[in-house]
Parts: structure tokens; sequence; C-alpha cells
């Protein structure tokens, strides 16, 4: 919204400031200003001049000879390069010497052979808008010599609002005037106009009325709370005098001719939306609000061709739609040059139907933006009371005395009761009853106490302030009123949080802290996934941006690889990345239908999707960062599983085990089996698994000939422990005795399986047991293959002599020949 | 040695004497040693004297004594000393050695914790110290708990807002962090005070500053006796922790449906100290959050007596925050994962 500050002077005689300042002060008390922006700066040397003669220049066919009358005492050759230039017509005119905004001067010079002196602007040249395209053409009444500036009443300064939903009344000058006007002043007031009044004597009715040989129709209350009309006859349609013209242009509105130029002077200075009908192309001489009916067209003022369903609200005459309520007026029936009678329209449509005839036509107008807010339903008949006085005195023609009302009444002010009390309560203001008065009553709130409870202040809501519903309305009201920066800063004592701290950022911090300590960066991304190879699990968005984002990720790893791929665009071979986010997927059942008032916990029950919190990293390329002084090979299998193995151990979230099985009671599984060569490790806890890792298949990505192989794991984050279960063991007293161990045994069998039997078989004197050699080939049979072990043995109350050690180790080679088939090669 | 009818006394101070010039006068360690093994060693020149120790008249024992364990101390000081400038001397005429110190170390990798979840991790620490925990919510929310119970109706301006990624006539991907708000009084009895950060989502298609999946944090105070100064002093204490101490702050009327009175706030402009740059577009201020006490209605939605509680709720945007604070110009490079962004944080 723009508000130009001339316009808001005008309306509140008395108020100070510059531009700026005014800007901060609503910026401060009311809605924020995105820009000031200066108008008609630098247009002193500027004058209004008429084209008493253009002729074709001889030499270039786009340029035009003018003679030029600026009110001097000979014509003034100049040359012309505007497509509009037209004989008999007023422009804004720069003599030689003088200057444009920016301080170009302009001289006299030859063009194509014959003297320019000086130059026709448009309206860009003269920073006033951005239309290039011609010069800027001035209709109404000018007298030729006189200030360019003065003419256009400039310069003036255009506040552009970021308007808050709640505010609607600031949409309009007066409003905004309202917020600014001095306190001690008689606030802000439209000046009369310099014309006939028209004090109106209502024709009424609930559903119809007519008066004046117009008929006006309701039919459906829903839609259309009133409806009220007035007639114009014998207008002249043509431009708006220059003063109506610099108010619109000062406001960002485009001057027309004067019938809609008055309809818009009132939009923008007190919010009521207006249309005007011209009259003799109303069917029947009648209007009706109705639903349209289905199927049916109407071509919109701005030439587009609608088909109506009945979910628009529709004007209709006699026969068939003429407009789209509360939203465009049509075409058919549009103002024209030639139009010598009105029907001037203020109406109250309702909000939502407002809102659905908009969407149903895809139009979105100043007029429907303030419905959908609601208007002050209290002020249409001065609203409608200023339109025809405005037509009257720029237009001519005779208003009927009739004006016609149909619909219910306006609604009586609204009266909300303020504890000073509460005051204090929320604010922290000890506020005198007169205090808050003398805050809110210079912006139209009435107070009067209540008799019999004096902490109590009837305040009473002025039309245009329907989002004044509360009291905590009001407070915001006194708050800001008060001045947000005026409130005393004081800390305050506190009560600490009941709320314990959630478990999972715990997790996801340990979870940071471990990864960022083994060389990964954290990543971040947007849970959004193409469809590619779509799971059922997968939830598409309704609307979504693109094709690319059209689903919600089920696992982090495909977003992760998408990261790497984009790293190798960019030339980096080695990465090291997590994220650690959230996965979506939907609920196994039906879920029941929801009433209207379904409590919240029967919301989340009926939720048919669920989500989990996870993370999940990415390893490729070099496993230490290159180094003159040593070889760094790629990251392999024993990296991933050794990372997978600190994972589970320091979170403490189960152990890692070859084969698990893919969990098919979690709601969610790790649905990227298929993402994973089958070298996966399967982390299990206790509640069923709890992640995955391995390397990532060759096929699944767009990897770079250069690239290493890429490992990837992913889990959930539930099962890690946050607690410290950590608990001091005390320290051996006595020496430890080691033994190697080597064997041949079946390369079937697992080293898993080779440790457990061995720790089955050890006494608890043995306190660890550690693999460090593995060997295939040539030296062993075919089939088979050899481990070394050591084995640590110690006692916790004396020094382990040599037989106990070897009777130790001689059960466990026994339990290694019986149950694996092992056979010792030295120990 | 010759006792030349001198006393003890008399002879230990010459060991002393000479033995002090003898370690002093040595050149290196193995003279260092020699000077020690003859005085100090266990057959050396004070152990001798001592012996004779026992030959005294009672009444000159313990004088004697003491100045015997005086000799010997300040001769193993003397001692020390003359070692460790020996070595010094050593290692400062050593020869040179023949590595290229110049050369590069070995190094781990470089590592880093996103910008942005540092600046979330810094804005609930700062919270902490004034009672705040940490609570999270679902990213996919009904639309009561999105909207209704934060008193936006769903058929109301108010809620073009948010322009919201549906799943569901009634499911969306939560358009802002408030819902959280809703579950924590729904769950817990006041005294509230929490911070929920998390990812929220809106219909807005990528460009440099719009991203259609973003972080926020919401933060939410309730409890008897919260007024508008204490919420104006919390916020406060924040800006002047995070922003740095004389970080002014200015509060502007804006609207929320679930605050009121609700409000912008401004920090001064932390790029150019207020004085006007193209980052606060010449204000010199930069809008931080969005903030205000909670609406009653949001606490009649969820059950609470709004005539004993009251409270006050915020909410603002981290990646924004990092953004403006590492002079990121481009929101997608926060997403991209793109390792030569991320090492800068490391």
């Amino acid at each position: 919204m723009d508000v130009s500050v001339n316009w808001l002077r005008a309306l509140a005689p008395g108020m100070q400031g510059s531009a700026t300042e005014l800007a901060d002060r609503l910026s401060l008390q009311a809605i924020p200003v995105d820009r000031v922006v200066s108008v008609g700066d630098g247009l002193e040397g500027i004058v209004v001049a008429r084209v008493v003669e253009a002729a074709r220049h001889p030499d270039a066919d786009r340029l035009t000879l003018c003679k030029v009358d600026a009110g001097r005492d000979e014509l003034i050759d100049v040359v012309c390069g505007a497509p509009n230039v037209e004989q008999g017509a007023l422009y804004p005119y720069v003599p030689p010497g003088e200057s444009l905004p920016g301080g170009f001067v302009i001289e006299s010079r030859k063009i194509r052979g014959e003297m320019s002196h000086g130059m026709l602007c448009s309206e860009k040249e003269l920073g006033l808008g951005r239309d290039s395209g011609g010069i800027l053409r001035l209709d109404g009444e000018f007298t030729v010599g006189q200030g360019f500036a003065e003419a256009m009443a400039l310069p003036d300064a255009r506040l552009e609002l970021d308007l808050t939903p709640n505010r609607i009344d600031l949409a309009c000058h007066l409003g905004v005037a309202r917020e600014l006007a001095p306190d001690d002043g008689p606030g802000a007031v439209p000046p009369p106009f310099d014309g006939p009044g028209w004090d109106a004597s209502w024709a009424d009715g609930v559903s119809e009325a007519e008066a004046g040989g117009v008929r006006i129709v309701i039919e459906d209350a829903d839609r259309c709370n009133r409806y009220l009309g007035a007639i114009v006859r014998g207008i002249t349609v043509g431009p708006s005098p220059e003063w109506l013209q610099a108010r619109l242009r000062g406001a960002g509105a485009r001057p027309i001719n004067n019938v809609v130029d008055a309809t818009n002077y009132v939009l923008l200075e007190l919010n009521q939306p207006l249309h005007a009908f011209d009259l003799a192309r109303l069917g029947g001489s009648e209007v009706r609000v109705r639903a349209a009916e289905a199927g049916e067209k109407l071509r919109t003022l701005d030439g587009v061709d609608h088909e109506l369903t009945p979910v628009a609200t529709v004007i209709a005459d006699a026969e068939t739609a003429i407009a789209l309520a509360g939203v465009m007026g049509g075409e058919d029936s549009e103002v024209t040059l030639d139009t010598t009678d009105l029907l001037i329209e203020c109406a109250a449509f309702d909000p939502r139907h407002t809102r659905h005839t908009a969407r149903a036509t895809g139009l979105a107008t100043d007029a429907s933006y303030r419905f959908e807010r609601g208007i002050d339903e209290t002020g249409q008949e001065s609203a409608i009371r200023r339109c025809v006085e405005l037509i009257l005195a720029i237009a001519g023609g005779v208003a009927d005395s009739n004006g016609l009302r149909v619909g219910s009444p306006p609604p009586a002010n609204r009266v909300v009761a303020l504890r000073i009390s509460r005051i204090g309560r929320v604010l922290g203001l000890d506020l005198s009853v007169e205090e808050v008065t003398r805050l809110i009553a210079p912006i139209g709130f009435d107070t009067r106490p209540k008799a019999v409870d004096s902490d109590v202040l009837l305040v009473t809501v002025p039309g245009w302030r329907g989002d004044v519903t509360t009291e905590a309305d009001l407070l915001e009201e006194v708050a800001r009123r008060f001045g947000y920066d005026a409130f005393p800063r004081q800390p305050r004592s506190f009560r600490p949080s009941a709320v314990p701290d959630c478990a999972d950022r715990g997790r996801a911090d340990e979870v940071r802290s471990l990864l960022v300590s083994r060389g990964l960066y954290e990543a971040r991304s947007v849970p959004f996934v193409p469809a590619g190879r779509s799971a059922e699990s997968r939830i598409p968005l309704l609307k979504p941006l693109s094709a690319a984002e059209g689903f919600l990720r089920t696992d982090l790893i495909p977003v992760l690889l998408g990261r790497v791929e984009h790293n190798w665009s960019r030339g980096h071979r080695d990465i090291r990345l997590f994220e650690v986010g959230t996965v979506f997927g939907r609920r196994a059942g039906d879920q029941a239908e929801l009433p209207a008032d379904a409590t919240p916990e029967q919301r989340d029950a009926a939720n048919p999707f669920s989500e989990e919190r996870r993370f999940a990293f990415v390893l490729t390329g070099a496993r230490l960062p290159v180094h003159w002084g040593s070889e760094s090979p790629d990251t392999d299998m024993w990296d991933l599983v050794g990372l997978v193995e600190e994972l589970a151990e320091e979170l403490g979230f189960g152990t890692v085990e070859p084969g698990l099985e893919p969990d098919e009671s979690s709601e969610r599984t790790f649905g990227f089996d298929s993402w994973l060569d089958e070298a996966v490790v399967h982390v299990g806890g206790n509640g069923g698994l709890t992640g995955v890792a391995g390397r990532v298949r060759a096929t699944m990505i767009d990897a770079p000939r250069w690239s290493a192989p890429v490992f990837a794991g992913e889990f959930r984050l539930d099962p890690i422990q946050t607690e410290d279960q950590r608990e001091y063991q005390s320290l051996p007293q006595y020496p430890a005795v080691s033994r190697d161990l080597a064997f041949t045994l079946a390369t079937s069998v697992s080293v898993a399986d080779v440790e457990r039997t061995i720790r089955a078989a050890a006494p608890p004197l043995l306190t660890s047991v550690r693999l460090f050699d593995v060997y295939e080939g040539d030296k062993v049979e075919e089939g088979r293959r050899s481990l070394a072990w050591r084995l640590v043995f110690r006692a916790p109350d004396r020094t382990l002599t040599d037989p106990e050690v070897d009777g130790a180790v001689a059960g466990v080679v026994h339990r290694l020949e019986d149950d694996l088939d092992v056979r010792i090669r030295a120990s | 040695m010759a006792t030349d009818g001198r006393s003890l006394r008399e002879r230990l101070e010459e060991i002393r004497q000479r033995g002090i010039s003898a370690i002093r006068s040595a050149t290196d360690r193995d003279e260092v040693e020699q000077a020690r093994v003859e005085y100090l060693g266990r057959s050396g020149l004070i152990s001798q004297a001592m012996s004779e120790l026992r030959d005294l008249p009672v009444e000159e024992k313990p004088e004697t004594g003491q100045t015997g364990n005086r000799v010997k101390g300040e001769l193993e000081t003397t001692l020390e000393l003359r070692l460790s400038e020996i070595e010094a001397a050593a290692a400062a005429s050593a020869p040179t050695t023949s590595v290229d110190l110049t050369l590069p170390g070995r190094r781990s990798w470089r590592d880093g914790i996103h910008p942005v979840t540092r600046v979330i991790d810094e804005i609930c620490e700062i919270f902490r110290e004034i009672g705040f925990t940490v609570a999270t919510g679902p990213e996919i929310e009904s639309d009561w708990h999105n909207f209704t119970a934060l008193n936006i109706p769903l058929d109301h301006p108010a809620a073009d807002m948010h322009d919201t990624f549906y799943l569901a006539d009634d499911r969306l991907l939560r358009t802002h962090t408030s819902p959280v708000q809703a579950r924590v009084m729904l769950a817990h009895e006041p005294p509230i005070r929490v911070l929920a950060p998390g990812l929220c989502f809106r219909r807005d298609p990528w460009d440099a500053s719009h991203a259609p999946a973003f972080e926020q944090i919401e933060g939410l105070a309730v409890d008897e006796g919260i007024d508008f100064i204490e919420f104006r002093s919390a916020i406060d204490f924040f800006v002047q922790r995070f922003f740095g101490a004389g970080t002014r702050t200015r509060f502007r009327p804006s609207y929320f449906p679930f605050t009121e009175p609700s409000a912008e706030v401004d920090v001064t402009c932390f790029l150019c100290d207020g004085s006007g740059c193209s980052t606060c577009k010449g204000t010199g201020w930069i809008e931080i959050m969005g903030s205000g006490m909670v609406n009653p209605a949001v606490f009649d939605a969820v059950g609470y007596d709004s005539e004993k509680y009251t409270g006050y709720a915020f909410g603002m945007g981290p990646g924004r925050i990092a953004m403006l604070r590492y002079r990121i110009p481009d929101i997608r490079l926060l997403y991209e994962g793109d390792v030569s962004f991320l090492e800068q944080f490391g």
C-alpha cells in the first residue's frame, strides 16, 4: 500500500514532521514502512506547455517539429521524438538552461538539421513513474506557462507500507492520517469538496428496495450484508481535474476518467470499495446480488472471460451477471465516455464469499483485498455520499434525492471491557484511566468507566477497527500508543522451566560431536526428493514446487548422495558428510474419520503419517588427508565398519551384526538396502534394527571416473543412550600374561563365531581377545584361512602362574578343535 | 685431608669453596660428574668430613652437622645449575637438523558443525541461562496444531502468510515452529520456558533468499506474573549476549495471531553499527524476530487459565542470522553440502 504524504497532510492539518519522520512514527507505532520515496524533486524549471502546431520532420519519420506555447511572448520550436505528441495537447516542457531531475541540463541544439529549444518530457524522465513510452500528456485544467510541479501538487513523498493482515484500516489515507494526526487537534477529517452536497433520503429494504427507477435485490443475505446505491444523472465523463489526478498518482493509482477516479479516490481515502455502473446499460434497471449460475459467463473489466460456478457471487441485472461481487466490474456495464447516468454501488460483501469469488476467478483486486479483510460497515453511508459529492463536483449531473439501502442495518460499534489491573499484569504499566484514555482516544476509541467497577473501562471500538475484539487487542493499542520503546527494562526473577530437555536434542548433540571428531562435516538439507524409484511409503506433497522436490524423503542417504554428486561436480574427490534429520513414512492401518471438534490427542492418533529422527553419513575418497610423507589409500569397508563399531559402542545403540535381517515390524524400515552392496553392516539394538551401513552400489550414483567408492550408513536417533552409564573399574594390581594363538579353520566360520567360542571356553581370567592377523593363501589349505589371536589373562588377586595360563589356553584350544575344527599352527 | 688443627667446620667451609669453583669450572657433563663424585659421592669429601662428626664433643655436633648439610645442599644446587647451563649451551651449539621443518605436517581431516547449527546452539545456550530448556515437535502437523491452536482461522487471510505444503486435507508440513508451543502447553503445566528449534516449510521457490524449508527457533515463556517488561528485558538480554554488549533493540508493532500485543524486534545493524549499509538497507536496523505476549486465545485452546497465566513467545530464523553473521549471500549455500563451503566453518 502506497500513501501520499501530501494527501495525509490534507487530511490531518497540523501534522508535523518530514516524510522520513512520519515513516519512523508509523513504523514504531503502527505498521512497518518499507520505503520512503521522494516524488517530484528537481522539477523547478519545468512548465506546462501547449503544442500549438505539430508537423513531420522533413528528414526523419519518427520526429515531430512542434511549435510550443510555454506562456512566453513567442512560440518555441521543439523537436520531439515521442510517438504520442498531439497538436493542441498540454505537456511538461523543459526550457533550455533548465534541468531534469538528476541534474541533466537541457540545451538548444540541432536535431537532424532543425533547431530544438528545450524538450517535452515523459513520466520516467521526470522521475514520476516508469512509463517511458511517450511524453506525459496533461489532461485537465492547466494554465500554459504554469510551474509543472505546482500544477501537479509536487513535490510529494510516497510511503510504501507493509500492511499486516489485522490493520486493514491502514489501507487508506484517512486511516494512516489518524495514526499521525496531532493528539491535541481535531484528528483526521476529510476536507469538503467544492460542489453541492448530497443528503439522501433512503429507500430501505431488507432484501430489496426501489427508488429513482432502480431496483436493488439481495437474493442471498449470506453473501452481502448490505447494498447501498445512489443514482446520478446527466454527468459528463472526462478527465479528472489535476488535483484529483495528483492525489491518485501520489498513491500509485493511474487516473482513468472522472467517474472511475472518484470511486478510486474514495477507496484510497476512506477504504470503501465502490463501483459505478452505467445505468443505461443495466438491463431492467435493476441489480441483484446472487450466486453465479453454473456455467454463467462474464467478461471482467480487464477483458478476461470467466465461466462461473455458484461458488462465485455476482451482481446481475435482470438478465445476466454484470460484475463479480467485491472483486471486479464487468466490461458490459463499464462507464465510458458516452455514459450520462450512473448507479453507484457501496456494498458490504461477505469476506469469505469474496475470497471464494476471487479465488475461483484467479483475481485479486484492491476491492477484494479489503472485502476479504472486512470493511468498515459503519462508514458506508458517508463513503457513498462522499463519492456522489465528488462526482457532482467534477463530472456535473444531478443526484437522485433518494438513495437505496438494502440489507441489515449497520452493526452497532463493539464495546470491549478493559481492566486497568490487566494493563498492570500484562504490560507491567501502572496507568490511570485518564492516561489510558489519552493514549487511545485520538485514534477513535471512546472510553467511559463502568459505573459499578472502577477497574473497568468500557471502550467503544470504531467501526474501522474490526480487528479489535478482545481485551488483549486493546492492550496492544495501549502498548503501541505508549510506545514499545518507552517501556522500562527491568530484568525480573524467574522460575526455571518445568519442561525437561527433550532427549532427541541431546542425542543429536552426541552424534554431531562424535562424527565431527572423526573428521566429517555436518550438512543440512531440505527433505524433499524426486519421485524416482518410488516406494509405497513415500509421501507426495499435494502441491510440490517441482517434480524434483515432489516427495518427502523416507531415508537420509539418498539426499546425502545428492550432496556427494554435487561435490563431485565441483571436483572434490574426498567427501565426508553427515546429517541429522527427519524421515517420513506412512502409518499402517486405516485412520478413523475425525470429528470437527476432535481433541488434539485424537488428531495425533489419526495421523496417517509418521516421522523419525535419524542420522546418516557418507565417506568417499582418501582415508587421510594427502601428505607427502605417506601413502593415503582410499577409504574402504574396514574404515566403514570401524566407524560403525565406534558409533555403536560410544552411542550405546547396539552391536554390529553382519547378517541381521531388515526389521519389518518397525514403522519405517531402512528402505535403502537396494542402495547398498551386499556388504551391509546391520546394527541391532535392544529394540530391533537401529541402522545399516555399507558400500553404495555404483549404479545408484552418477560417479565420475576419478571418484572413489562411496560408503554410507544410516541410523535411528532414538536408541542412542544419553545417560552416562560409565562406572569405574579398579585398576589391575597384578601383571597380565598374554599368549598368541594361531590356527587354521574353514573360511565359512566367521571371526565373530571364533571370538564367541574363545570367550565361552576361557575362564574369567581371560580379559581380552584380539585378532591380529588374517591369512588366506598358498600356505594354508584351500577353503581354510589362518587367524592369529592374542589372548590376555589376568587375575584380580594374584600373579598368574604359567601352568594356570597354559591350562586356560589348552581349554580354549580343545573347545576350538571340537566346535570349529581348527588346526593349531603355533601357540 | 689434613686437619691442620682446624675445626671440622672450617674444613667444611673450605670444601664448599673448592667444590663450588670445581663445579663452576666444569665444561661438560663428564667434568661435572667428576666433581660430583669427588665432593658429593658416597666416599666423597663431604661424606668423609661428616664421618668425623661422631668424634666431636656433644655440644659441637649440632652446629657442625648443620654446616655439613648446608654445604652439601649448596653444592648440589650449584651442580644442577651448572649441568643445565652446559645442556643449554650444548643445545644451542648443536649442529642444525638436516630435516626441512617447513615441510607440511601430517594432519587429520578438517571437520565442522554446520553454521546454522552453530547459531542454534549459541541461541539455546544463551536462553538456558535464563531458565529455558529445549523442546521439539513433529514436522508433519495437523492443521489444528499449526493454525487453529494458534488462533489462526483456516479460512482467513492470516493463513495466507503461510503458503502451506499440504500432505492431506488436514495434514501439512508445519509452516512455523509455533505448534510446539501448543504441544508443550498441552503436555506440561507452567512454569514453561522452552526453545524449539526445527525445520519449517513454506511454498517459496528457491532463490537467493528463499528456500522451501528452513530452520526456525521458537521461544515460549509462560508463568504467573510475566509481563511485557520482563519480555522486553529477556529479549534485550539475549540480544546483548548474542550480538554483543552495546547492541540496541527496537520493538515495533506487528501482527501474529498467537501474540497480542505483537512486536517485531530490530537490533542495531551489526555490520555497520547502525550507521546504515546495504544489509540494513540504510536504516541501521536489522529485523531479527517476531514476538509478543501470548494471546489469551492460545491459552484457551490448550486449556490454560488465561487469567492466571501470562507469557511471551518469539520466533527467529537461525539460517537468516547465520547468513547475516557470516555474510553468506545466498541461502542455497546452506543446503548444498558443498565441502568448500562447510570447511569455512570448521
